[in-house]
């Protein structure tokens, strides 16, 4: 165990301005750049066009991939965009957050040929970019059908379910808590990834449809209850993602300095500008799923010293994929496997060291080792995983809403056990935590919300 | 030791790899760097008498292919647009500084027989070790009666060859246009003529695009495109049908050819040789890469004639002819199935919706606990190769011999050929 010499402090080193004004812009900039037509085609003259593609039963969405990069091949972008668009209306979206090498690229006959897939994911955006630009709205809305819903929840799967919905004719309401649709995609996702405001321009491309109202700052179990949308609409969907962090039940967790890391994030998704936004020198970070890496390379892009990520378990067994980690890892994040947090210390009423304790696997089952380590920290984040939080729910006055491991219960076509109320997205028991799975939930609702009351 | 020198109808070259007459071999710049990169020989551009020609700007239009550029290439140039002199006097000083690498003077002068005498005459005062007469250029020149005009006309080929044989000491070799129904009649001549050797193919007439904006044909000169000739990857097939037809012909299968048409790779150029050629000539490639290209052709030629323990081009030239045949004379009673190693294969299942779609439905689309499996039905199987050639896995798909039991048996003889020959 390496001993880090105590170096005694006025408080926690916390500031902002860290780097030279440039480098901000630079540091969030697109990590992967838009492609240029010369190589949109020779990627897109990659694809064998496969029968039954295998990266099409991989992308949850189901979009016609080969399909698609053929149009792109013969210069039809806009039909390749179309395409997209059609089975996945966030697709701009999930084509820069979609961890593609567990998903299509993944499945690519060519990763299993030679290891090296088709840019799935980047020749997605060449197609969706020109689309997402063009001032009107591709899709057209069906005859309407008089049918109004509730939509709780303004991220990927509420947008998805609200859009599908327009689009067959229905009149939709989409009542959002925070004063920002988008979702964890406005909020959440790591700034490279959607910089330059691409969320917003996403919402209002999809809100162009027409027939979605968007109420803004208007939560559920605070300014509407569930049983109220019942009364006054046809139907009701619950998109509300996962509002709960979970704890790290150890000595220190509510010091000054120890932070959610969502939260923090969140902060950073939506400064005017980051330089003004403070970092710590020397940053820990507890978790091991992509939220963690997020929020480890974030602050070491805003200009944090030392970032190190410590989660309980080997790298094979974080929820981050090995893509990932290897991304944190080339941003200079110290990644440390097999401990886990014992003690947070504070100096002067402020976190300073975060303690840790080895850990191994015995029969099975993780236990601690005995030997234990400290991290100097000016900052703390906790990333060890989000929860559903059901209050707004008021499952006390509607018991027949049931939960399952603790999300909400649906079955295949998204219905929970309450009549007329839908649910999709990371606040469900179905399904991985991706943009992607809550756009195809969304969508999948939409048809059965639309047979039910067409029905 | 691999010797790649060789004896061209008198022509010593150190190896058999020319520049065709072209922009590459426009000047003594170009040639002259050729030399030093090690091309054996060059055809110098065509010249013609003056006025010289004058060139349109815009001149190349080409097929770019999945993202492959210069599969095909196409070119509305005329011949040289420099004055007689100016080339002659460079001719004669490159053969003075090169004299054991070839230099050959493409030819096109109006179809009188002063025209060629008087162009022979001056001709022979460079040193050149002999003349290439173009009977190929398949647009401008031909409009004014020369180029694939003459070489559409067997008797004007074999007139020409024989003025040109008349006039000069030089070995003549004819250029032959592929923009004919078969390429034997003006092929035999040239024989006639006295034709020292024959080169094939020139270009083959083409539009390689329209502009959908411009409404015209690229390449496009003010709005307006013309007819061009083709050449690159795209046309060896053609080219290498044509060195067959040749090296099958009695009347030609004697006279020493000079391949040309989509070379890019010493395995191209043993591709023609094993139809018979002696050496090879190349424009696209060398338009496409540079001069350089020639290193791995000389390189991977003596590699692999080494291998096949060939020790001259001589040892194996010709050697395909044999095996080049009628249709009416292959074994209808070969068989051959199509075997997929499972081991190699990466499921895009190409093979199978082509044989399902378009050929025989004999490869199976199969899941086995939701695993893709792609399994030829052999008692389907027609053996077409089909699925090979679209797997995108190198040796993936073989098409493996059956044994059938049943003699040769050719379609002169069988049973549904109602002019069958009688069995003896
Ligand atoms: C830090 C982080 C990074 C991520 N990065 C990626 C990534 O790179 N790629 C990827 O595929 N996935 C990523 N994910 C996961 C992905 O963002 C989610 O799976 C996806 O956003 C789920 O969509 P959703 O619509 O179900 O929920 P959310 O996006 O969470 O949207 C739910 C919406 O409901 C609103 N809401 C909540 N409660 C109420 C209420 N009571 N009343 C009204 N509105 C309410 C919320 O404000 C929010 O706008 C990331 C998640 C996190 C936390
Ligand atoms: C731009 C260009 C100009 C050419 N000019 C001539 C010419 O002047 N005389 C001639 O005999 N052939 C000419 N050719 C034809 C080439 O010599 C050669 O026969 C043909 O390009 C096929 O060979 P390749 O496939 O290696 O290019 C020209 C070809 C090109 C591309
Ligand atoms: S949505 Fe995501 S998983 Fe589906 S094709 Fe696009 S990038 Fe791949």
């Amino acid at each position: 165990m390496t001993q880090t010499p105590e170096i005694k402090h006025e408080g926690p080193d916390i500031v902002s301005g860290r780097l030279a004004a440039s480098r901000y812009a630079e540091n969030f900039a697109d990590i992967h750049p838009p492609l240029a037509r010369e190589q949109a085609l020779v990627e897109a003259n990659r694809c064998y066009f496969c029968y039954d593609a295998p990266c099409i039963e991989a992308c949850p969405t189901g979009i016609d991939i080969p399909g698609f990069i053929k149009k792109i091949a013969t210069d039809n972008v806009a039909g390749a965009g179309m395409r997209i668009l059609e089975a996945n209306i966030f697709g701009g979206a999930c084509a820069r957050v979609c961890p593609t090498e567990i998903l299509c690229e993944g499945a690519c006959v060519r990763a299993a040929q030679e290891g090296d897939p088709i840019a799935i994911g980047r020749l997605q955006r060449y197609a969706t970019d020109p689309i997402l630009a063009r001032a009107s709205h591709p899709f057209a809305r069906g005859a309407p059908t008089g049918k109004r819903i509730a939509v709780v929840g303004g991220g990927p799967a509420g947008l998805s379910c609200a859009h599908r919905l327009a689009q067959l004719g229905h009149q939709v309401a989409v009542f959002e808590a925070r004063p920002r649709l988008g979702g964890l995609n406005e909020y959440g996702v790591a700034e490279y990834k959607v910089p330059d405001r691409f969320a917003r321009r996403e919402v209002d491309f999809i809100l162009g449809i027409g027939g979605i109202e968007a109420h803004a700052n208007q939560a559920l179990g605070r300014d509407v209850s569930l049983a109220q949308l019942r009364q006054d609409y046809d139907a009701v969907f619950l998109g509300m993602g996962l509002a709960g962090v979970k704890a790290l039940e150890c000595e220190g967790e509510s010091l000054p300095g120890v932070a959610n890391a969502v939260d923090y994030i969140a902060q950073l998704r939506s400064a005017e500008d980051l330089a003004r936004l403070p970092v710590g020198r020397r940053v820990v970070v507890i978790g091991g799923g992509n939220t963690a890496i997020d929020i480890a390379v974030q602050t070491r892009r805003l200009g944090a010293d030392e970032v190190t990520l410590v989660y309980r378990r080997g790298p094979e067994m974080m929820g981050a994929t090995s893509h990932e980690q290897e991304f944190a890892q080339v941003n200079g994040v110290t990644i440390r496997h097999w401990a886990k947090p014992i003690r947070l210390r504070a100096e002067a009423g402020h976190v300073a060291a975060a303690e840790f304790e080895t850990t191994r696997i015995e029969e099975g089952k993780l236990v601690g080792t005995g030997a234990a380590f400290s991290l100097p920290a000016d900052m703390v984040f906790k990333a060890i995983g989000q929860s559903f939080i059901a209050d707004p729910l008021e499952t006390d006055r509607l018991d027949a809403l049931e939960l399952r491991h603790g999300k909400i219960e649906v079955d295949d076509q998204f219905r929970t056990t309450v009549r007329g109320v839908w649910a999709g997205g990371d606040c469900v028991a179905r399904g991985l935590d991706l943009t992607v799975e809550a756009v195809e939930q969304g969508k999948r609702a939409a048809h059965s919300i639309d047979a039910a009351l067409k029905g | 030791m691999v010797d790649l020198s060789i004896n061209f109808a008198g022509i010593q070259t150190p190896n058999p790899f020319w520049l065709a007459s072209a922009p590459p071999t426009d000047k003594a710049y170009n040639v002259e760097r050729a030399f030093r990169a090690g091309w054996g020989g060059a055809i110098w551009k065509t010249l013609g008498e003056d006025p010289p020609i004058v060139n349109t700007a815009s001149r190349y239009g080409a097929i770019s292919y999945k993202g492959l550029r210069v599969a095909g290439f196409n070119n509305i140039e005329l011949i040289t647009d420099r004055p007689l002199q100016v080339n002659l006097d460079e001719i004669t000083s490159v053969k003075r500084r090169w004299p054991k690498r070839a230099v050959v003077v493409s030819l096109m002068v109006p179809c009188t027989e002063d025209s060629w005498k008087n162009i022979l005459r001056r001709v022979e005062g460079t040193n050149a070790d002999g003349v290439e007469l173009n009977f190929g250029c398949p647009h401008g020149m031909s409009e004014r009666g020369m180029g694939a005009a003459v070489g559409q006309v067997p008797d004007y080929v074999e007139m020409v060859t024989r003025w040109c044989k008349q006039h000069t000491r030089m070995p003549v070799i004819v250029k032959l246009t592929p923009n004919v129904t078969s390429i034997l009649p003006p092929a035999r001549a040239a024989v006639k003529g006295g034709a020292d050797a024959l080169s094939l193919i020139n270009t083959i007439n083409s539009i390689v695009s329209i502009d959908l904006d411009l409404m015209a044909p690229e390449p496009t000169v003010d709005g307006k495109g013309t007819h061009g000739g083709y050449c690159g990857p795209a046309v060896k097939p053609i080219a290498l049908h044509m060195a067959a037809e040749i090296a099958r012909d009695p009347d030609c299968h004697n006279i020493p050819v000079s391949a040309i048409g989509g070379i890019e790779t010493w395995r191209d150029a043993a591709e023609f040789m094993a139809l018979g050629a002696r050496s090879v000539q190349v424009c696209t490639a060398a338009m496409h890469y540079g001069f350089k290209i020639v290193d791995d052709m000389i390189d991977g030629l003596e590699r692999w004639m080494e291998k096949s323990r060939y020790d001259r081009i001589e040892d194996f030239r010709g050697r395909a002819v044999k095996n080049v045949t009628d249709w009416q004379h292959l074994n209808l009673n070969y068989k051959t199935v199509a075997e997929i190693d499972q081991d190699l294969c990466i499921k895009c299942g190409l093979c199978h919706i082509v044989c399902e779609d378009t050929s025989h439905q004999a490869v199976a689309a199969l899941r086995n606990d939701g695993r893709r499996r792609y399994q030829v039905i052999e008692s389907e199987c027609v053996g077409c190769n089909l699925c090979m050639h679209v797997c995108p896995v190198e040796g993936c798909i073989t098409m493996k011999p059956v044994d059938t039991g049943k003699p040769a048996l050719d379609w002169t003889r069988h049973p549904n050929n109602p002019l069958r020959q009688a069995a003896e």
